[in-house]
Order: C-alpha cells, then sequence, then structure tokens
C-alpha cells in the first residue's frame, strides 16, 4: 500500500487492507495518530506505517435511529454527538462529548476512534458501556458485532483483526424516560485526561428503579460495568440510589498510581462521583429532560 | 495534488496528503500566522477554521482538507466581525507575546459567527482548547464578548504629548500579534536554510561513544553532517555565568540528564526527520543517575561535576542576630516542611531560530530573552570576539525565565559557521520540555516565632534546591532565596540558607522569581500559624510586621521609600471582609465544600542581587526629522516595547506615535540588559527616561528655549515653542543606568537590590471536601508598582503571574521522562483561572522612571501561597507537598482529621 489512501468506499478499504503487506494505520480523525507520533518523532522513534483514511467512507457516516437500535457511524464527531438531539438515555454520552479535550478535538474526533484507541482513560467508554454499545467491524468475511467488553482487551488493546474495520456502534433504545449522565473528575477544566470518571443510564417507573446500568472509567485497563451496583440499586426508588454505593460494589476495580493519582484515591473517588451523579439524576431536573 | 480554498482563494498544494495541514499552511503557502506549538492537539495555537469550524491544523491530515475552506489568521481582518475581534484584543490587551493569538482569535471566531454576543460560559468552552502562558486567559475572555462593540467603532487615540505615562495605550508591537505578521522564532529563516537536528541522551546519566558517521551519513542522502564534540571550533561549554561553562553544546562521552546533546544532524529538513534513533552509531553505558538532592548530598555521593565535589553548587546566607535564641524566647513558634516539584516554564513557542555566517561574522536570530549574554555564548563556542557576533532576537513566544539560557543559539551557530550554510532548528515540544530549564524543586524547612503581641521575632529558614545537571541560574537563586526568605516583614534574628544541589535532572534555572515562590509557601504559611497562635487575624498580623519605609531588612538594607506594602493590605481589607463573611455564610449550609479564603504577601528585589545591571537607551533625531528610540530590550510578551516608549515620549515631550522603533539587534541597540529579574520598566525604563531627557536637553540647548519647551513633530518638522529646529546633524539622547547596590557578605548583608516590588493577594475559593478538588472564585491582588506606567499593561501581568502561581499551586508537576508533553503536564485553562481584580498601588520609587519600579515576577509569588492559606482556612488542612493535586488534597484533609 502506498503511504497513504484515502478510499472512497468501505469495499475499497477492505480490499486495500487485505491486500496490505504490512497493517496500515487506520486514521479517523487524527486526534490520536498525530500526538502518537510527535511522541514518537522527539525522540527519534517515529515509523512510517502507511496510513488507511476511513475520513471518506460514505458507509460509516450517520447518526441514525433504525427502529429498535441507534446506529453511530464511525465517522460520527463527538461534536455531532453533543450538538444532536438525543433521546435521554444519551444525557451521558452528551455530557462525555462536550469534555472530551477541546472544541477542536471535539470536532474531528471520533466515538469510533475512542474506543480503537482503547486507553484505559477513554471518556467514551464508560457512558457507552452504560448504554450496552456494540461495535459493528467489517472485513472481507462480512460484518460481525461485538459487544464493548469483548471489543476492547486491555490498555490499548482490542479484538479488532489486522483486515477489519470499525463502521458503527450500535446502540440498543432504552425506556423513553431513562435518566442518564456523567462525571469526569481531572486536575483542570478543560483539555484534561481524566482522573476518574462515571456514567450511569438509569430506567425507573413512577420513581422507582427498574433497570440501572453504570460503569467506571480509569479505575482498571479497561472500563467496567458495576453489575453488583446495578442489582443493588433495582427496586431502590431513585432517592434512594445514592446511599445504595458500597465498597463492595467496587470491589472489581484494580485502579493504579500515576502522575495524575494514587490509586487509593481513585477507588475513594469513583465512590463519591457515584453518589453524586445518582444523586443528581434522582433531582427534577432529570426529569424535566425526560 | 491537494486542492483547498484557503482565506477565500482556491491553492493547490502538492504536499504528501498524511502532511499535517500546519505544516502545509505554514511551509507550503508561507501563512506562519498559523503557530506550532505542540504538534499533539494539546496547546490550539495552530487553531484554524476548517469549513467553519476550529481544528488544530496539526491534527488534520492534508488529505482530508481536500475541498474544504480554510480560514486562518491571515484572513481574519477581512472579516467584519474578525476586524473587530481583532481591535477588541488589542484595546484590552488580549495578547502579550501573542503565540497563542492566532489559536485564541481563531477558536473565538467560531463562537462569535454563530453569537455575536456570547455569554461569557460559551466563550470559555470555544476557548477551553487553546493554552495561553502570559495572560491568564481574563482579558482575553472580555475581549471576545466585547468584540462587537468594535464593528463600527474607531480605534482609540494615541495618547498625546506629555500623557503617555499612565495610559492604558495598545501595546506598540500589537498588531503585528494579532494578524500573523510577527515573526517568531520558527517563521523567519530563508527557504534554503538547512535544518539542525540534536540527538538528545534518554538516559538521565550515562557514559557515550559516538562511532563513525560516514555509512549514516551514506545511507542519507540529504544529510550533510554529524556534528559532535570535536567539531566545536571554541569551547565546549556555556553557562550564565562567566566562570562556569559547564553545560557542552555536545557532551563529551559523558551525559548528566534525559535530554543533554550527544550530537546535531544537519542536513535537509527530510533526511534529518529520517534518521532514526538505533541507525546512529551510539554506545550506552548507562550509570545510575542521582535522582534527587538527597541522593547527591549522602555521604560518598559520586560527584557530577569534578568541580563540586559535595554536589552542592552554591550556598546563599544570610545571618542577622541570633535566631535560635530569639526563637527559645518567641511567646509562639510555628514550624513546618514543604516540597515543591519541577515547574515548566511551558511557553507556547518552543525554541526556535537560525543563523547564517556573513564573511568571517555569524549572526544568530532566535527567541532569546538575553541577546548580549546569546552573543557572549556564541562567541565562545566559535572562539570569535564579540565584534564577530550579532544576535537579532526574533518575537519571543513567552520566556518566563526560560529563553534566558541558550538553547537553539550555539549549535546553529556552529552549523552555520562549518557549513557557511543558513541552518535552521526548532525544537519539538517534547524536545522543549525535556532540555530546557525548570523551576527548581525546593525541600524547606522553617521555623518561625512571634511575641504576644504578634510581633515577629526570628526566623529560620533551610532550603535544598534542586539545580539539576548543570548551574544555569542555580547560584543565582540559591543568592536571592534567603535575601527573600523573611518575605516583606520585620524579623530582627533571621538564620537563613539555600543550597543549589547538583543532580541528574533537567537543569533547574530562572523561572519568574528565582526560586522566591517556593520559599513564599513556607513563610507565609508560618505567618498563618503564627497570627492564629497569637489570636490576631491573618491580614492585620501581616499588617503589624510589614516592612515601611526606614525599617531595616534581614540583609542589613534600610528601606529609603517605596514600600507600599501597609497600602496594599489597607486596600484589601474591605475585600478581606467581605470575601469571608460570603464564605462563613456559605460555610453555614453545611455540605462536602468548604469555602475558605486566604491571603499572602511578598516582596521582591527588582534587578540582580548585589550586581551591577546596567541599561542603555538611545534616541535619535535626523535632520529629516526621523525621530527613532534604539531599543535593546527584549519584549517577551511583557511589554516592555510599548512601556519604554511611553516613558521615553513623555521624557522628550512628543508623542508615543512620532517614534519610529529600533528594537533588539546588537548591531543596532545598545545592551539593555537581559529581560529578567523583573528588571526592565525600572532599570531599562530609567535609562529611557534619561535618554528621552538627554534628547530634549539638546534639542532645547539648539533651539535656545527654556526647560518648559513645548516640541511638536509633523511632517519631518521638529517644532520647539512654534518655531522650526534646522538640524545639520543628528541629534542623539543617551541614557544608562545601573540601579545602585551593594554585593552581599558572607552573612548575606549588604544592598542586594535599589528597590522591591512589595503586594498582598487573597484568594477566595471551594475545597470539595469528598475529592480533594479546589475551585477559585476569586482573587484580589493589590501590588504596588511605584508607578503604573500602563494600567492596562500591569493588569496583564498580574492576571498573567495569577495564572502561572495557579498553575504552580495546583497542578504542575514536570516528571522527566513523564509529563514530557501538555496533556500529562497540565497548566492552567481559560477555566482554571477566576475573576481577578487588581488594585494598583503607587509608592513611587524615587530611583524609578517616574517613579516606577518592576510587576513581572512580584505578580506571581503571593499566589500559590494566598491559594494554600485558602485552603487552610477552609478545612484546616495545610498543604506542604505542592502541587496540591485532588489526591494530596484530600490526604491533608484526613490528616488533619486524624490529628483533630
Amino acid at each position: 500500500m502506498e503511504a497513504y489512501r484515502r478510499p472512497g468506499s468501505l469495499a475499497e478499504a477492505l480490499a486495500l487492507l487485505a491486500a496490505a503487506p504490512a497493517p496500515p494505520l487506520l486514521l479517523a480523525g487524527g486526534t490520536d495518530l498525530y500526538p502518537a507520533r510527535a511522541a514518537a518523532e522527539a525522540w527519534m522513534r517515529q515509523e512510517r506505517r502507511p496510513v488507511l483514511d476511513l475520513s471518506g467512507l460514505p458507509e460509516l457516516a450517520g447518526l441514525e435511529d433504525r427502529g429498535d437500535h441507534w446506529r453511530i457511524g464511525a465517522r460520527v464527531t463527538w461534536a455531532a454527538i453533543r450538538d444532536s438531539a438525543l433521546p435521554p438515555a444519551f444525557r451521558a454520552l452528551q455530557e462525555a462529548a462536550t469534555q472530551v479535550g477541546g472544541a477542536q478535538v471535539q470536532n474531528r474526533a471520533t466515538l469510533v476512534g475512542n474506543l480503537c484507541n482503547a486507553s484505559p482513560a477513554a471518556d467514551g467508554v464508560p457512558p457507552l458501556l452504560a448504554l450496552d454499545a456494540a461495535i459493528e467491524l467489517a472485513s472481507p468475511r462480512g460484518l460481525r458485532r461485538l459487544a464493548l467488553p469483548e471489543f476492547i482487551l486491555g490498555n490499548r488493546r482490542t479484538a479488532l483483526a489486522p483486515d477489519e474495520i470499525a463502521t458503527a456502534l450500535l446502540i440498543p433504545h432504552a425506556a423513553p424516560a431513562a435518566r442518564a449522565g456523567f462525571e469526569k473528575l481531572g486536575a483542570r477544566s478543560y483539555l484534561v485526561i481524566s482522573i476518574v470518571m462515571a456514567a450511569a443510564v438509569i430506567e425507573a417507573e413512577d420513581g422507582r428503579i427498574h433497570r440501572a446500568r453504570i460503569a467506571l472509567g480509569a479505575c482498571s485497563p479497561v472500563a467496567l460495568r458495576l453489575p453488583e451496583l446495578e442489582v443493588a440499586l433495582e427496586g431502590l426508588t431513585l432517592a434512594e440510589a445514592a446511599k445504595a454505593v458500597a465498597p463492595a460494589h467496587l470491589a472489581a476495580l484494580s485502579p493504579i498510581d500515576d502522575v495524575r493519582a494514587t490509586a487509593e484515591y481513585r477507588r475513594e473517588a469513583a465512590a463519591v462521583l457515584l453518589r453524586r451523579l445518582l444523586a443528581r439524576l434522582a433531582t427534577p431536573a432529570m426529569e424535566v429532560a425526560a | 495534488m491537494t486542492r483547498l480554498i484557503v482565506n477565500g482563494a482556491e491553492q493547490v498544494v502538492a504536499a504528501p496528503p498524511e502532511a499535517r495541514l500546519s505544516t502545509v499552511l505554514r511551509d507550503g503557502l508561507g501563512l506562519t500566522g498559523t503557530k506550532i506549538g505542540c504538534d499533539a492537539g494539546d496547546c490550539g495555537a495552530c487553531t484554524v477554521l476548517v469549513d467553519g469550524a476550529q481544528v488544530c491544523a496539526c491534527l488534520v491530515p492534508l488529505g482530508q482538507a481536500e475541498g474544504a475552506r480554510v480560514q486562518t489568521v491571515e484572513g481574519l481582518a477581512a472579516d467584519p466581525m474578525g476586524a473587530a475581534l481583532q481591535h477588541a484584543f488589542q484595546a484590552h490587551g488580549a495578547a502579550q507575546c501573542g503565540y497563542c493569538t492566532p489559536g485564541m482569535l481563531m477558536a473565538a471566531m467560531e463562537v462569535l459567527q454563530a453569537s455575536p454576543r456570547p455569554a461569557e460560559a460559551q466563550v470559555m468552552a470555544a476557548l477551553g482548547g487553546v493554552l495561553c502562558r502570559c495572560t491568564g486567559y481574563r482579558k482575553i475572555v472580555t475581549a471576545v464578548m466585547e468584540a462587537h462593540r468594535f464593528l463600527d467603532a474607531p480605534a482609540a487615540p494615541l495618547p498625546e504629548a506629555g500623557q503617555a505615562v499612565g495610559a492604558r495605550m495598545g501595546r506598540a508591537d500589537g498588531w503585528p500579534k494579532l494578524d500573523g505578521r510577527e515573526a517568531y522564532g520558527a517563521d523567519a529563516a530563508p527557504a534554503d536554510a538547512l535544518w539542525l537536528r540534536p540527538v538528545r541522551s534518554p538516559h538521565a546519566h550515562a557514559r557515550f561513544t559516538l562511532g563513525d558517521t560516514a555509512p549514516l551519513l551514506a545511507r542519507h542522502p540529504g544529510l550533510e553532517r554529524v556534528l559532535a564534540a570535536a567539531d566545536v571550533p571554541g569551547r565546549n561549554g556555556y553557562g550564565i555565568y562567566p566562570d562556569i561553562k559547564d553545560q557542552a553544546v555536545f557532551a563529551e562521552g559523558l551525559v548528566r540528564y534525559r535530554g543533554d546533546v550527544v550530537c546535531a544532524l544537519v542536513g535537509t529538513r527530510e533526511a534529518v526527520e529520517a534518521v532514526r534513533v538505533e541507525e546512529l552509531p551510539l554506545d550506552w553505558e548507562v550509570l545510575p543517575p542521582l535522582a534527587e538532592p538527597g541522593a547527591a548530598l549522602a555521604e560518598g555521593a559520586p560527584a557530577l561535576h569534578e568541580r563540586w565535589p559535595d554536589n552542592v553548587l552554591t550556598t546563599g546566607r544570610v545571618r542577622r542576630g541570633d535566631a535560635a535564641a530569639a526563637l527559645a524566647a518567641s511567646v509562639h513558634v510555628a514550624e513546618g516542611r514543604w516540597q515543591t516539584s519541577f515547574v515548566e516554564h511551558a511557553y507556547v513557542e518552543p525554541e526556535a531560530g537560525w543563523a547564517r555566517r556573513v564573511g568571517d561574522r555569524i549572526e544568530v536570530f532566535a527567541s532569546t530573552q538575553a541577546p548580549y549574554m546569546d552573543l557572549e555564548e556564541v562567541a565562545g563556542v566559535l572562539g570569535l570576539p564579540h565584534a564577530a557576533v550579532r544576535i537579532v532576537p526574533t518575537a519571543c513566544g513567552g520566556g518566563f525565565g526560560g529563553k534566558l539560557d541558550v538553547a537553539v543559539q550555539p549549535m546553529l551557530a556552529i552549523a552555520a559557521w562549518l557549513l557557511r550554510r543558513s541552518v535552521r532548528a526548532t525544537w519539538s515540544r517534547s524536545e522543549s520540555m525535556a532540555s530546557s530549564t525548570k523551576r527548581h524543586p525546593a525541600r524547606i524547612e522553617a521555623r518561625a516565632g512571634c511575641d504576644a503581641e504578634g510581633r515577629l521575632t526570628a526566623l529560620e529558614f533551610e532550603g535544598i534546591y534542586d539545580t539539576g545537571a548543570y548551574a544555569s541560574w542555580g547560584p543565582t537563586v540559591a543568592g536571592r532565596v534567603p535575601a527573600h526568605s523573611t518575605g516583606p516583614y520585620r524579623v530582627p534574628h533571621v538564620r537563613s540558607r539555600a543550597r543549589a544541589v547538583l543532580t541528574n535532572n533537567p537543569p533547574s534555572g530562572a523561572f519568574r522569581g528565582f526560586g522566591v515562590p517556593q520559599a513564599a509557601i513556607a513563610q507565609e504559611a508560618l505567618w498563618d500559624r503564627l497570627a492564629d497562635a497569637a489570636g490576631i487575624d491573618r491580614l492585620e498580623f501581616r499588617l503589624i510586621n510589614a516592612l515601611r519605609a526606614g525599617d531595616a531588612t534581614a540583609t542589613g538594607q534600610v528601606i529609603a521609600a517605596s514600600a507600599g506594602l501597609p497600602a496594599c493590605l489597607e486596600a484589601l481589607r474591605p475585600r478581606w471582609a467581605a470575601l469571608r463573611e460570603e464564605a462563613a455564610a456559605e460555610n453555614a449550609a453545611g455540605g462536602p465544600l468548604r469555602h475558605g479564603v486566604g491571603i499572602a504577601c511578598m516582596w521582591y528585589g527588582i534587578g540582580n542581587t548585589g550586581m551591577s545591571n546596567p541599561s542603555t537607551m538611545r534616541i535619535t533625531l535626523e535632520p529629516g526629522g526621523r525621530l527613532a528610540f534604539h531599543n535593546g530590550a527584549v519584549d517577551i510578551g511583557q511589554g516592555s516595547t510599548t512601556v519604554l516608549l511611553q516613558i521615553a515620549a513623555d521624557a522628550l515631550g512628543l508623542p508615543a506615535s512620532a517614534f519610529a522603533l529600533v528594537l533588539g539587534d546588537t548591531d543596532l541597540t545598545a545592551d539593555a540588559g537581559k529581560t529578567s529579574a523583573s528588571r526592565q520598566t525600572f532599570v531599562s525604563g530609567r535609562a529611557a527616561m534619561e535618554a528621552g531627557l538627554a534628547l530634549r536637553d539638546a534639542i532645547l540647548l539648539r533651539a535656545n528655549a527654556g526647560p518648559e519647551g513645548r516640541l511638536a513633530l509633523s511632517d519631518g518638522m521638529l517644532t520647539v515653542d512654534g518655531r522650526p529646529l534646522h538640524l545639520e546633524a543628528p541629534l542623539e539622547g543617551l541614557g544608562r543606568f545601573d540601579p545602585p547596590t551593594v554585593p552581599l557578605d558572607a552573612d548575606g548583608q549588604g544592598v542586594p537590590y535599589a528597590t522591591y516590588g512589595f503586594a498582598a493577594q487573597i484568594a477566595a475559593l471551594a475545597v470539595d471536601t469528598e475529592l480533594g478538588t479546589i475551585r477559585l472564585k476569586r482573587i484580589v491582588a493589590a501590588h504596588d508598582v511605584g508607578r503604573a506606567i500602563n494600567p492596562l499593561l500591569v493588569e496583564g501581568q498580574i492576571e498573567g503571574g495569577i495564572a502561572q502561581g495557579i498553575g504552580l499551586a495546583l497542578m504542575e508537576e514536570y516528571l522527566p521522562g513523564r509529563t514530557e508533553n501538555l496533556h500529562d503536564y497540565l497548566i492552567p485553562t481559560v477555566g482554571d483561572v477566576p475573576a481577578i481584580e487588581s488594585i494598583l498601588i503607587e509608592d513611587p520609587e524615587p530611583l524609578g522612571p517616574y517613579g516606577a519600579k518592576g510587576i513581572g515576577e512580584p505578580a506571581l509569588v503571593p499566589t500559590a501561597p494566598a491559594i494554600f492559606s485558602a485552603i487552610r482556612d477552609a478545612t484546616g488542612a495545610e498543604i506542604n507537598r505542592i502541587p496540591a493535586l485532588p489526591h494530596r488534597v484530600l490526604e491533608a484533609i484526613r490528616r488533619k482529621e486524624g490529628a483533630g
């Protein structure tokens, strides 16, 4: 493959990928690829892998309601999510969209790229986990769908095969009256890598929770859903939810010490963020939004 | 070929489609108004609009811009709102160094296109992705919100003759920063210049051998030369002090920090960028590093440099009275330990420049704060007389002390000299961060006492400053800290010591305050505890002890005049009371947020410590009526070009608009000294005043007019009291000033500075006691500046200094090898700087021009201690590990709870 190709169809892209002697870098918004390049070049470790630019593929465009699910094409940017009218269950994702990088990054970076980059601190992962999103992967062998936990395997590791291109996110419909939110903790206001973030999608009837989906990021190699907490919340009133968060619900987390915070702090902050998020979702303001 | 529409005109460019749009705009289309700060989407300096949406041009492949509409700063004036925004920036002082300005302007245009009268929150969201290190953002936000007012308004007139001093005049060098014309270090190299790329050590401490480079040169045809230690024509060493040239241009078999230069590649850009590290004939023997001062001071530790066998570069001392005895006799005593971190200057413009050989002279064009020091270094490494070197400072995209040391200059000079070609270089962001100097991390232990009435009795201060691998400004820091260790207070008994200790860390150098901000954190924390112990309000405690004219300092200097700290504190008193009441009311409501108000003061000696630091300014009037101000003081964004012009104008008696400016070129301007130590307004300002007065005297003498003679200059004709004055030869006014000081003796006694800036700041904030996060609500800053020559620019210095103080206090921690970029190393964004109220106190300094003294560094010093004072007020928690990242604040709160 040449140094750079920008094919005009998915079929062409897949053919180029299949024929490439070495796996090219897949480029969408460029907000991860170019910074990685700069970091490598600074210490003379630059690589010149060919680039397959996916930004011209019509099959990857579009944000649409497909009846029983939403389809978010792999080219859809954070800004598009931020600015679109979407059902209340997307509120967590939309709140995350305003906090991913600055406006420049939001205008270019894609949600699917955020998943493929597979950073433990990827802001997109907790809200998408809480939405039970699946990712659609295309290859010459056809299409397959993977639930997010099957796709993101570890720190910077995904199940994307060398001949595959991630084409879309698929998000099942939630109850129309769902409440959702996102909390991000960082050491400054904008352009900040998360220390911890939490996302929740809560479905309730008559003020009583019948389904809760909750995820935490930056506290484990891959963001995690918290099934024990979700079960514990079922049947509670919205007002009771925040108090139900217990240390045992966070047992699966494996936070680390790094330049941003200590592991112990992350564990503690995660519980605080969860309680605050659940308390916020119980407020009347969230009801209006629904 | 890629087709795009740039500023309304179709362009076809031949660059590779994966090339960054920023590179294509700059190198392909010559639109150098788009700046590069990081190439990683972290700083936003390269922000342009693509189809109306703001993007970092460094993250956009050219291929994705095919057919797109691209708007850059160069096209801004053609849009009425764009032009209005430029006028708003000029009027509000929203650009300082100007390097982030094009990005700020373009980001602002995105929101202004949608909402011509945007709310503050909209502006913040739009500007959140552009970092500014100079302004503190507040004037930028105001300018964007007010841009619509400039749609039809005429530009404000410049001040008339005699009215310049004290006027809120827009920057004399402002417009090129707003329309993309300003040429920084990376903007003006000739098209055929070769590129230089240093090869840096990835190891903190190692021996190396560099083998035969011929195969490498053969493999890369565009590679012209690999320069190493043996190629240095003169002395292979540079350093700030004439007798300490300890940092090699190219290391001689031993590297002492990660970032030390091993050799440099010179060739075409493509060739130097193609070389990979494993192709270099380098063999490393990695050695254990001395990672912190404790290891370097340990018994038997190896010496980094033979010259300093105990790894102590310099020890600074001040001893006065008997501190131990006075502490023993004190009614109240407080003590503590503090530890601060490396802080990166993070000027948005990375180091850059170019050089050429002209016959037997060398000319270096680079971003710098100190052209005459550059001249000495370049002459030294080339083995040339000073007269054979010309330094022309380019526009400087921020310095803050970090561009006082040479970076690109010696290497470029050597390459251009040997190859007889123009050679250019620009450091990448990571390279800049790894290699450049830092603020010294300090470990401080201090004790202080007071009597029952709250009068300070004694201070013991011990500071260990990690000075890194080379001397740089370490001796200056070790000397300045003890002289300032009491803060601006009367303390009769003092025993103070600061040691600069060598380690295998990046060289610590000059950074806005030369070690004093770290020391102020310790002092001010002690005063808070003593005030509480004595049962005295924290502001009143400071007022009781504040230095006043006639008082003696710990160095034995009697402050003769211009000691405005009491006036600063009195001006703050009503705000202090109101903010404290507000906090108490909010705390009464309970909840995890605890509100607090803190206060801290500072003093800062203007100019070099007990050393000569003269400045010379020159104004000429030619027979044809050309009036030229030859000003060699480098304006790195702080505003000296404007302020010195205002002073010169009023001294001469002509309006500022009458002057042509001849700026910073060692062939054309006299030595004004370096832009550091907050000295340009005071020292060069006094020289500018003397130059103006001297030319005025010469004119009045020739015109036979009295001292009140009124000058006017129009259409090349000078008149005195309305009568034309014909000149046959040029007239010149020369002004020189060297502030009078007396060197410090072994006990730190002397007159280290001719004058001091004084200030007090209040911080109001809320602490989230469950997360350890801090929300700043307001900062009120009262600064005695002697005389505000330009209040607009003084406010700009205060706001920018406060922003850096916020970074020091709450988020900035440079860890070699781990935070070498602007997403792991955090500096404040537009959302991190609260509303700032500046109160200017003018207690005139008799030596200063029109009473003025400095403001650059004083602005930063009190901010961090005021923030920690407020955190303690809110929660009782003592912050002693800095920066106060959320996990450290939470730990401090828990410690307090455990202790309570």
